[in-house]
């Protein structure tokens, strides 16, 4: 009970806070447009290729970006913990009664209302740029919730990283080094068919493809409801995963205050 | 009967107890050493020493921030470790780097601050606005913190500290940084709040003044032990005596006049410098008048006169061997 009520006026905070700077959710956009404009032109003729299965390189790219622009966020989300840290904002917290789990919730909660604001705008770009999402509203929704989802499960894991460096740089150069990997480890840009064995291989562990797969599916006339659950589980499983980590992270924080 | 009773209960007890508390980081740097101290409840208590001494190490393992490697601590009779939820709803803690969310406004942080110890509606909106009154911060209630001056952000903070009405209160530092003006009103405060509301004050400070302004009893801290504690005004008169200064004109002749007042028996020591006596003794006030008789019959010229008493840096010295300005280094000026 404490948990959700703290949880929630957590989340109050860093909407607020958001609010006041609202430029930081198109600063978080201008690397997923770039990459929509200059991938759905750059790659246009890839539908040629034989085993490609769809017929234009911008429906098949944009729930890729839709995803690319969730997790973008969220492993970005460590940043305000560590201006929490510097400010002693987060040290008030610890000595209060606040529920640990409650200052991981919080800023997650907010990047998800964020990821959907974000995730909405890519929509109605790739929408204009000639995108069809065939599977309509309920398609564009699922797409969505695997997007926060994904994003929910990569921005515990840079709270986590953000409770143990507590250094901006450090945690930037980190997401710098680990993004595109994992971008390209997956089905986002190119069908997993196309690439060689062992990316293939890489990429079913990865979380980003199972939203890619899953977010893709979600979009088609005929869903093939078993790709969707399957991956939404695997999904849902990690972002609880990483939410329990960061909690525990707070002790090793607290050891070496 | 019942009266004396609750006096008796009430006499002295402990706010805070600190036994042999050791805490170790890395492999060999001891912030703390075996500390051990109490503190009454109800008193303001200055914790006195330079930066690196371990003040903020204990103020941190007090407030349930960090565990001790060894040791205990006692608040207000309950053990740190197996109470701490109880703990954190009694204490209230100001840290030395501030705890103000600087985008959000004054009233929107002591807002979130009471919402997480539990109040809530008509009772919480009433707390906020007393706390933004008593500090004079109403006018600036609907602004970003990061508009606030040094001296607007501590007070936010202690407001902060004490917006669910703490028993103990935990100052780390709390002027560091501040203009001499901001730091006299804001010891103003703290007096204030310890008197009207019965607060037990910890303050951890490296201005001798502030220590010997404010605190009932300061401890001196070094390496992480306590190296002398008691009341600062018996502290300094473990010094014994006060220095009687006489300046006098270059006519006169040194020798004469150390002859004449040598006799006085409450004249401890007379030293002779320059061009001025200094007379070490126990009763000043009584003797000033003595001296200035004797030696104006004597025919002695006399500049002036300075009666200065030992400050809480002499007490420094004595135990610590170094003067507190020294041991900070530049960090101080």
């Amino acid at each position: 009970m404490n948990m959700l009520t703290h949880s929630w006026y957590m989340t109050l905070r860093h909407l607020r806070n958001t609010l006041r700077m609202p430029f930081v959710i198109f600063m978080n956009l201008i690397q997923p447009i770039i990459w929509l404009f200059l991938f759905s032109s750059l790659f246009s003729s890839i539908i040629h290729i034989p085993g490609f299965n769809s017929n234009s390189y911008i429906n098949y790219l944009a729930p890729g970006i839709v995803i690319m622009s969730t997790f973008m966020a969220g492993s970005y989300a460590g940043m305000s913990m560590i201006a929490d840290h510097n400010h002693g904002v987060l040290n008030r917290f610890l000595t209060s009664p606040v529920k640990r789990s409650a200052l991981i919730l919080g800023p997650l909660i907010q990047n998800a209302v964020t990821m959907i604001i974000q995730a909405t705008i890519m929509i109605l770009l790739s929408f204009m740029l000639g995108a069809n999402f065939a599977g309509g509203l309920v398609g564009i929704f699922i797409l969505i919730i695997c997007g926060v989802m994904v994003g929910i499960g990569f921005g515990a894991l840079s709270l986590s990283i953000a409770l143990l460096v507590r250094n901006e740089q450090a945690l930037m150069a980190f997401v710098g080094f680990i993004s595109m990997p994992v971008m390209f480890l997956s089905s986002l840009f190119m069908p997993l068919q196309l690439v060689p064995d062992w990316i293939h291989n890489i990429a079913r562990f990865n979380p980003v493809n199972w939203a890619g797969e899953a977010g893709r599916e979600a979009i088609k006339t005929n869903i093939d409801w078993g790709i969707v659950l399957t991956y939404s589980g695997y999904l849902l499983i990690f972002s609880i995963l990483s939410i329990l980590l960061a909690t525990l992270s707070f002790r090793k924080y607290q050891k070496t205050i | 009967m019942n009266n004396v009773h609750q006096t008796k209960c009430a006499k002295e007890p402990v706010a805070i107890k600190v036994e042999n508390l050791v805490k170790t980081y890395g492999n060999d740097v001891k912030a703390l050493d075996g500390l051990t101290f109490s503190v009454k409840a109800g008193a303001i208590f200055g914790f006195l020493g330079p930066n690196g001494a371990g003040k903020s190490t204990a103020v941190h393992i007090m407030t349930t921030l960090v565990n001790p490697d060894h040791g205990k601590v006692t608040i207000a009779g309950m053990d740190i470790i197996s109470n701490q939820a109880v703990i954190r709803q009694t204490i209230g803690c100001v840290a030395q780097k501030s705890g103000v969310d600087l985008l959000s406004t004054g009233r929107e942080n002591l807002t979130l601050q009471g919402q997480l110890y539990g109040l809530r509606g008509s009772q919480l909106r009433t707390r906020v606005s007393d706390l933004l009154e008593r500090f004079h911060l109403t006018k600036v209630a609907k602004r970003p913190a990061n508009t606030y001056s040094g001296g607007m952000q501590r007070k936010l903070d202690i407001a902060m500290g004490l917006i669910h009405r703490p028993r103990i209160l935990f100052l780390d530092e709390p002027t560091t940084g501040l203009d001499p003006e901001s730091r006299t009103a804001l010891w103003e405060s703290i007096r204030e709040l310890a008197k009207e509301e019965g607060l037990t004050v910890l303050i951890t400070t490296h201005y001798l003044e502030e220590a010997d302004q404010l605190a009932d009893e300061v401890a001196i801290i070094d390496h992480g032990k306590i190296i002398i504690k008691g009341n600062p005004e018996k502290l300094k008169e473990e010094l014994h005596g006060d220095i009687l200064q006489l300046e006098l004109s270059e006519t006169n002749s040194f020798e004469n006049i150390e002859h004449i007042i040598s006799d006085l028996p409450e004249i401890q020591e007379i030293m002779i410098e320059n061009d001025s006596v200094y007379i070490r003794t126990d009763s000043s006030a009584k003797i000033v008048a003595v001296v200035l008789g004797i030696l104006e019959k004597a025919g002695v010229n006399i500049k002036s006169t300075t009666i200065s008493r030992p400050t809480l840096d002499d007490v420094y010295m004595k135990y610590t061997g170094k003067t507190l300005s020294k041991s900070e280094g530049e960090v101080d000026s």
